[in-house]
């Protein structure tokens, strides 16, 4: 199909200690589409999406937007897939937000100037632009989740893949994520245990469990069958 | 927190602050090898170089005191020295080296205190120093915050713990803190790995780009001429007219 945006087959993953993270895993997504990453800890998710940009090389084959994940392509993936990691403190290491929005279009080539003015129009549009001058430490953590994903789209990125995005979020700023991303046009990952902030954006579901996809299905069948949820 | 003083200082708006890394970078240079080869810190000579950093301090609108205390830091690793050469009859050598160490340590940190590291570093490169060098230095600096914020965080969850109302032997106390030493630098470690990750994940190629590019002012020019013609005035005129 034209439209597949990530395209695995048969990806697997041992850790240098010899866990075997990941086995066989096949997985499609479609551009537009936002699938839900569940299961247990360790089941693998953050190791996967790990690779979907190269930062981790495992076995098997994986393309994103037609183009195979091999040395020679990570540059262009890596302005294809943005990734907003679980800890937002160690995706925030420039001096002030600004020039930390501003890193990844530097990085893509753009002028000084030019990329300062992209990280100042994302800045607006995540609500953050009165933190431009602000160091990221002493930021609030709902605000430092709001700085990392401006980061990564000021990349304009076609897919987006969150890691636990919820985490250390209050319910206001939760709601003010789910805003943000739902107006998002471009194809979306979530690896999340929070099943409510799931069903808010994502009607597919896939369900990792001992480094193996278990399920791929509507995200409402995949919570009943796993009885994934506080409510069972 | 403590550790991003000086992030916070390079920040400030001065003169200093405002003159162009490269130029600063350049008197640094010229200030600390003048310096360092000055032989008789006895002499008027060294006038020139005790006035120049204090001059500066003004200059950048900085804590004064703060400033002054923190280029102290450098003296315990001197003293050691100074003392073996006071011991060996050498006054003048002890001297000359607590002096020339104590003002080299502040006008580094001047510099340090009055320019953001990325315009620093970028500055360091441009000039001519090895991005290899330079790309080792900005990590080395990244990572003593992560170090810095691990420790801290590391310590605060000790003290939750009772760490410092215990009755620990010291022979315990030292297991302990030697055991927290060790996951310190393991849990750093991982930590450092993950903000390469992410810094791979936007495209970082090797240089940390600038959203600002210097530019050569007739400020920086008249600075770098001046101080440099001083400096280099003060340590060659005892030579040529002793």
């Amino acid at each position: 199909m034209s439209n597949l945006v990530i395209e695995a087959r048969g990806v697997g993953y041992r850790y240098e200690d010899g866990t075997q993270a990941l086995n066989g895993i096949d997985f499609e997504l479609r551009q537009g589409e936002t699938v839900a990453l569940l299961g247990p800890n360790g089941s693998g998710k953050t190791t996967f999406v790990l690779q979907l940009p190269g930062l981790l090389k495992g076995e098997g084959s994986i393309s994103v937007c037609g183009l195979a994940v091999e040395k020679a392509n990570l540059a262009r993936i890596r302005a294809k897939v943005g990734i907003v990691f679980q800890d937002s403190e160690e995706q925030l290491f420039m001096p002030s937000v600004l020039e930390d929005v501003a890193f990844g279009p530097s990085n893509l080539g753009l002028p000084p100037e030019q990329a300062a003015e992209k990280a100042r129009e994302i800045l607006e549009s995540v609500g953050m632009a009165a933190a431009a001058v602000k160091a990221p430490y002493h930021l609030s953590a709902g605000e430092k989740r709001r700085v990392a994903l401006a980061g990564v789209l000021a990349m304009s990125p076609d897919i987006l893949i969150l890691d636990e995005p919820t985490t250390f979020l209050d319910p206001p700023a939760q709601r003010d994520l789910i805003q943000l991303l739902a107006s998002l046009n471009q194809a979306k990952i979530i690896v999340t245990h929070d099943v409510p902030f799931a069903r808010a954006l994502a009607h597919r579901a896939v369900f990792f469990q001992a480094g193996r996809i278990v399920a791929d299905s509507e995200l409402e069948t995949i919570v009943r069958q796993f009885r994934w949820g506080l409510n069972y | 927190m403590r550790h991003v003083v000086l992030e916070r200082w390079s920040r400030s708006d001065s003169i200093l602050h405002r003159l162009d890394a490269r130029a600063k970078l350049i008197v640094l240079l010229v200030y600390l090898v003048s310096l360092a080869t000055l032989r008789d810190v006895g002499s008027l000579g060294i006038a020139a170089f005790v006035i120049f950093p204090l001059a500066g301090l003004p200059a950048s609108r900085l804590p004064i005191p703060a400033l002054l205390a923190r280029s102290m830091l450098v003296l315990p690793f001197t003293l050691t020295f100074a003392a073996i050469s006071f011991v060996a009859g050498e006054p003048e050598r002890a001297s000359a080296m607590l002096v020339k160490s104590y003002f080299s340590a502040l006008a580094v940190l001047l510099v340090v205190a009055s320019t953001p590291t990325p315009a620093l570093f970028h500055a360091a490169s441009s000039l001519g120093a090895p991005q290899a060098l330079v790309v080792v230095l900005q990590f080395l600096y990244r990572y003593m915050f992560v170090v810095a914020e691990q420790a801290a965080r590391m310590w605060s969850a000790a003290l939750c713990r009772g760490a410092k109302t215990s009755r620990r032997s010291r022979k315990q106390s030292m297991v302990a803190a030697s055991g927290m030493l060790a996951a310190l630098f393991a849990k750093s470690y991982q930590r450092a790995a993950a903000i390469h990750k992410s810094m791979l994940a936007r495209g970082f190629t090797g240089r940390i780009p600038l959203i600002e590019l210097p530019r050569w002012r007739r400020a920086d020019v008249a600075f770098l001429g001046v101080g440099s013609i001083f400096l280099l005035s003060a340590r060659l005129l005892p030579i040529l007219w002793p």
